[in-house]
């Protein structure tokens, strides 16, 4: 990956009027020394998404705090490991808190304790704007009409899989899908937003 | 996505068409393990997973959520505790010049490099263009009653042990994982159910690897990795670094 992205490590304006947004990338590298400082800064610069993410996979709140927690202790062991020329900063973090999100909800799934009424409820939506996003309401405006662009499947199925946390032959189930076409639909989907919003290009 | 060479007539097809459901992390753990030891040998897959993890990123756009203060307080007070990774470095690079000195050994030890590396794509569980039959890699990672088993190594990496009681075979997938120290290599074992512990083979001079593990692991209770001596002990001379207890 190389190039423009949009979920560009801050070097766009958040739209925020206080101030230049953080280099996660930097943050990142200083942390990797030990700079807790730093780390600090990242955490401050990307909690809100992050936690808003694991949240709404999680739902438990005392539990989305554990994992919120995990998530942040490994990206501060891993953060050497980061390679930029490999994609975003915030990414690479997402990509670590929604694996240890998911991993959650179907470790508590196993032993019983997960609410399984996903299909039966409405997903609030929270538009919460207090804090210092690295995203602009522009990309965010951006990724919204890109979902338009999917078929109503593609999008109910990535968004099962990716907020859900359910496998994809799960989704197949949830959807009346032949099995093992849940797979196409989600990476048909995710290649379409790709392109339609132009990540890695 | 255009290399498929190696997909003519198998059911490895399929694996590329689980990278955007790896990319939503909607494998299960089985899945999850194979897809992993397919990127760790196709390059296609590893760029548009890379991509679709961008892509997927950018999902959660409008759930932005302040975590509590508490959090915040545990995790910085958290990582006083942690101690970040190392960056990826050149692993043959460093350790000929920490452990060799003439000039002469470095020509062969890079020799032995490229023979190593030669080696390991001729082996490589799915890049290898064999007419089509699959691997006894490949067979375990696909066996219907494949399961999978992890551990962590003491640098924190994790690998994953596959084992198929039907194939009596067992694959180890490694991630990151430290070179063994100097003069040092790390040999797998079988445990067997009498708790002996079977030489299962030497694993490559590499962090990242596929490894079909050598012997009958159809009755094994465990699969270890110890650290030995250059060239490996017939009985482990040390305590496992890490043990996969496999489900009878």
């Amino acid at each position: 990956m190389s190039g423009e992205r949009p979920a560009a490590d801050g070097e766009r304006d958040t739209g925020s009027p206080s101030a230049t947004p953080p280099d996660l990338v930097d943050l990142l590298k200083r942390s990797a020394r030990g700079d807790r400082a730093a780390f600090a800064a990242l955490y401050d610069a990307t909690s809100p998404r992050m936690y808003g993410l694991v949240v709404r996979v999680v739902r438990d709140r005392a539990q989305a705090d554990e994992v919120a927690q995990e998530v942040y202790l490994e990206v501060w062991r891993q953060a050497g490991r980061f390679d930029p020329t490999r994609g975003s900063a915030l990414a690479w973090m997402m990509t670590i808190g929604h694996r240890k999100a998911v991993d959650r909800v179907r470790s508590a799934e196993a032993s019983g304790r997960r609410d399984s009424s996903y299909l039966h409820r409405n997903q609030p939506v929270s538009h919460d704007e207090t804090a210092d996003t690295v995203l602009s309401k522009l990309d965010a405006r951006r990724v919204r009409a890109a979902l338009t662009q999917l078929t109503g499947v593609q999008r109910e199925a990535i968004e099962l899989a990716y907020f859900g946390g359910y496998t994809h032959t799960e989704v197949a189930a949830l959807l009346d899908l032949p099995l093992g076409t849940a797979k196409t639909r989600i990476r048909d989907g995710l290649i379409r937003l790709r392109d339609t919003i132009g990540v890695g290009q | 996505m255009t290399d498929h060479r190696h997909d003519a007539g198998r059911d490895i097809s399929d694996v590329h068409a689980l990278s955007g459901a790896y990319a939503v992390d909607a494998l299960d753990d089985l899945e999850r393990a194979r897809f992993e030891a397919h990127l760790k040998a196709c390059a296609d897959c590893r760029d548009e997973v890379a991509e679709l993890q961008e892509t997927a990123a950018l999902l959660g756009l409008d759930d932005q959520t302040p975590a509590p203060p508490s959090v915040r307080d545990a995790v910085l007070s958290g990582i006083d505790s942690v101690r970040p990774l190392p960056p990826r470095v050149p692993r043959h690079a460093g350790r000929a010049a920490r452990s060799l000195v003439s000039r002469g050994l470095l020509i062969a030890a890079s020799v032995a490099a490229v023979l190593m590396v030669a080696g390991a794509l001729l082996l490589d569980p799915f890049g290898g263009d064999d007419g089509g039959r699959p691997s006894a890699t490949e067979r375990v990672l696909a066996a219907d009653d494949a399961t999978r088993v992890q551990s962590e190594l003491p640098s924190g990496a994790t690998a994953t042990v596959v084992l198929s009681r039907s194939e009596g075979r067992a694959v180890i997938l490694t991630d990151d994982m430290d070179p063994a120290p100097n003069g040092h290599v790390y040999e797998l074992w079988l445990q067997t159910p009498g708790g002996d512990m079977v030489p299962a083979g030497l694993m490559p001079d590499r962090s990242d690897t596929v490894m079909l593990l050598d012997g009958d692991a159809s009755q094994a209770t465990a699969v270890g990795i110890t650290v030995e001596p250059e060239g490996g002990s017939p009985q482990p001379t040390s305590d496992p670094i890490a043990l996969f207890a496999l489900d009878s």
